[in-house]
């Protein structure tokens, strides 16, 4: 396989009135060609920030940003301002959260997507809406020849989602950033839209780096999954593997805290405790300890490295705790042990003596 | 859209009724000076104000007065006669009403293209030495009041008692009709001191909002498809930030159109301004009527402008 982006030890610091928010802590993954990554977190994880940093749309006074992006071997990040507008919306495209807000609303549909095949394309205005009825129809819009002169508000919110990623596949691109692409919308319409995405991805061959705080929507579509915490990479695993074999704390908190089908009906969601952290003030050690369950005293000094664990190069996570008493506490967990019975049963208070008070 | 227009135009009609018999009532029914001891002059003796009064019709009961006036305002679009001019108020007012426009138009245009160019700028280098320079000087402009910058912009730059004489002074105006040249020497002062405290609110409106547009997502797509921070600016934000300034603007011009009263009395242009200013302190009845209902006519039918004009900004906006 072949990586088309690889992101090393990226940084986004924001300068604010508040002080400087460190939103991006040092991530590096890789996307290939024609694969998803989805990119699990919540909300203020820096999961989003780290999508807007690629496409250039973080560059700003108040903003340092270090490490490298590089599509296919080019650094974005040390690319002009010139140079990152040629590659927005024509090799990488990225589609939003909110479909009605990302639209603009004066501007008829069609026209806004004509906009985005003319600013990469020396085509006539003629060509570029041949070009976007038939992008309209290739995302499953009804009738694209008539809707193409239809406003935003005249869409639903389905087919301003599917009018948003026809407008990000005007230029045929090698990458697509997902942006919490199904957050605003109904359940119903956010399967269609995940299965749209996907048939996409198989008849034109992009990668695609979906971005989502739902493990749900990033499971239906991801190949790989990193989830990420404070800004960054705790855990990142290819999708069955997360699944079968989450190695992290905050994952098996993520994945206890949503509804699933293979778990009794009786057994409760359990919501993570306490509040995420803050970005000004990253708790010290591992940002994760203040509001885990297996934390110990040691924890709140070292910060863990992302690394691979033994016996299996593709999954990589950054916990302090030992693979084996991990190994085992997931496996109490899964048998239905709070984490309190799950931290006791698997040792981990043995691992270090209590501090002499 | 027709529906709706034709329903607003029959709401003119009306509003210019109601604003009518307000006006009528204010300043006939309320106690002011009386017009016929005005018109009596010096020599008054209660006789003349008697037959003066009579002459004037101000001794009929009010009912039939306001009767009168409207019967001849319907059928012969007569505003009247003024007792201070003894001529039709109508003539008066047409023969007013080019300064008026040249003084508003020509002070509007200024103030648009300071204000939208400023506001723009500001916005764009927000927090800049240039963005804090231009908006301090805006909230001076706005604080000014129209009649201390029109004294203190004759007293700096008219030819007849200025430091540096640059432009025509007070009581300098000329129609355009007669002599263009010095028409437009006679009203840059004039449009400046006017456009100043306009342009100044312009460019703060403008600024906040161009502002907050450029926060907004659909900006943030603009930008992701990779288009020129120009087009990104001028085409999708810019476009989105002035739509709230052609509410204001229209109806600004729509008040101005009535009369800058302030404007035209310090610089004694002789527009509708001057012409109400001058009825109001001599309780010339027939005139202030007139010019009230020239002014609500002017100020309802820019509403109606702006609100037509908002549905073809605004595709959202729709009219039932």
């Amino acid at each position: 396989m072949t990586a088309l982006l690889e992101v090393e030890d990226l940084r986004v610091r924001f300068d604010t009135e508040d002080g400087v928010v460190h939103a991006v802590d040092g991530i590096s993954y890789t996307v290939e060609v024609g694969r998803t990554l989805g990119i699990v977190g919540e909300s203020g994880s820096g999961k989003s920030v780290e999508a807007l940093t690629i496409m250039g749309l973080t560059r700003g006074r108040r903003t340092a940003i270090e490490g490298a992006a590089r599509l296919e071997g080019r650094d974005l990040l040390a690319a002009s301002d010139d140079e990152l507008r040629a590659v927005r919306g024509n090799d990488v495209a990225m589609i939003f959260q909110d479909p009605l807000s990302s639209l603009h609303p004066y501007f008829r549909v069609g026209k806004q997507i004509v906009e985005a095949v003319q600013a990469h394309r020396d085509v006539s205005k003629a060509a570029a809406r041949d070009r976007t009825v038939e992008l309209l129809g290739l995302v499953g819009i009804p009738d694209p020849a008539r809707r193409v002169d239809d406003f935003p508000h005249e869409f639903s919110g389905g087919m301003r989602q599917r009018a948003m990623i026809a407008m990000a596949l005007a230029n045929d691109p090698k990458l697509l950033i997902a942006d919490e692409p199904t957050t605003a919308l109904d359940v119903t319409v956010q399967a269609q839209i995940l299965e749209l995405m996907s048939r996409l991805q198989r008849e034109l061959g992009m990668a695609i780096i979906i971005i989502s705080h739902d493990l749900g929507v990033v499971a239906e579509t991801a190949d790989e999954i990193a989830v990420m915490y404070a800004g960054r990479i705790v855990e990142r695993a290819p999708t069955a593997t997360l699944f079968s074999a989450p190695r992290h704390p905050y994952t098996w908190g993520l994945l206890r805290s949503i509804p699933r089908l293979d778990v009794p009906r009786e057994a409760d969601l359990v919501p993570i405790a306490g509040r995420p952290p803050s970005l000004i003030q990253r708790p010290s050690g591992c940002a994760f300890h203040p509001r885990c369950p297996y934390a110990l005293p040691s924890h709140a000094v070292t910060v863990p490295p992302l690394e691979a664990i033994e016996g299996d190069p593709a999954h990589h996570v950054a916990c302090l705790l030992p693979e084996a008493v991990r190994a085992a506490a997931e496996a109490r967990l899964r048998a239905g042990a709070t984490p309190q019975e799950a931290r006791a049963a698997a040792g981990v208070d043995s691992l270090e003596p209590e501090p002499a008070s | 859209m027709a529906r709706y227009i034709a329903r607003r135009l029959l709401w003119v009609v009306v509003l210019l009724f109601l604003v009518s018999l307000l006006t009528f009532l204010i300043f006939y029914a309320l106690p002011s000076a009386d017009p016929a001891a005005l018109r009596a002059g010096r020599s008054a003796n209660p006789k003349l104000i008697e037959r003066i009064r009579t002459d004037l019709g101000l001794d009929k009961p009010l009912l039939e007065q306001y009767w009168l006036y409207m019967k001849a305002l319907i059928t012969k679009f007569d505003l009247g006669t003024s007792y201070q001019y003894n001529a039709p108020v109508r003539q008066l007012i047409f023969d007013r009403l080019p300064a008026t426009i040249s003084l508003a138009v020509g002070a509007a245009i200024l103030w648009l293209v300071m204000g939208v160019g400023v506001g723009i700028i500001a916005a764009l280098r927000r927090r800049s030495v240039l963005d804090r320079t231009t908006m301090g000087l805006a909230l001076f402009g706005i604080s000014a009041p129209v009649y201390f910058l029109g004294l203190v912009a004759l007293y700096l730059f008219a030819d007849d008692i200025g430091v540096i004489p640059l432009f025509g002074g007070s009581n300098s105006y000329k129609p355009l009709t007669d002599d263009p040249a010095a028409w437009l020497n006679s009203l840059i002062l004039p449009w400046i001191v006017l456009a100043v405290s306009f342009a100044a609110f312009y460019s703060r409106l403008l600024r906040g909002n161009l502002i907050e547009v450029m926060g907004e997502d659909y900006i943030r797509t603009a930008r992701a498809k990779g288009l020129s921070e120009r087009r990104v600016v001028f085409r999708h934000g810019v476009r989105s930030a002035i739509t709230p300034i052609v509410t204001v603007f229209g109806l600004d011009l729509g008040i101005l159109l009535g009369g800058a009263i302030l404007t035209e009395t310090v610089f004694n242009i002789p527009g509708i301004g001057r012409l109400s200013y001058d009825a109001i302190t001599r309780s010339d009845l027939p005139t202030i009527q007139g010019t009230v209902l020239l002014g609500a006519f002017f100020i309802i039918v820019a509403n109606l402008l702006v609100d037509i004009a908002y549905a073809f900004l605004d595709p959202r906006v729709r009219y039932e």
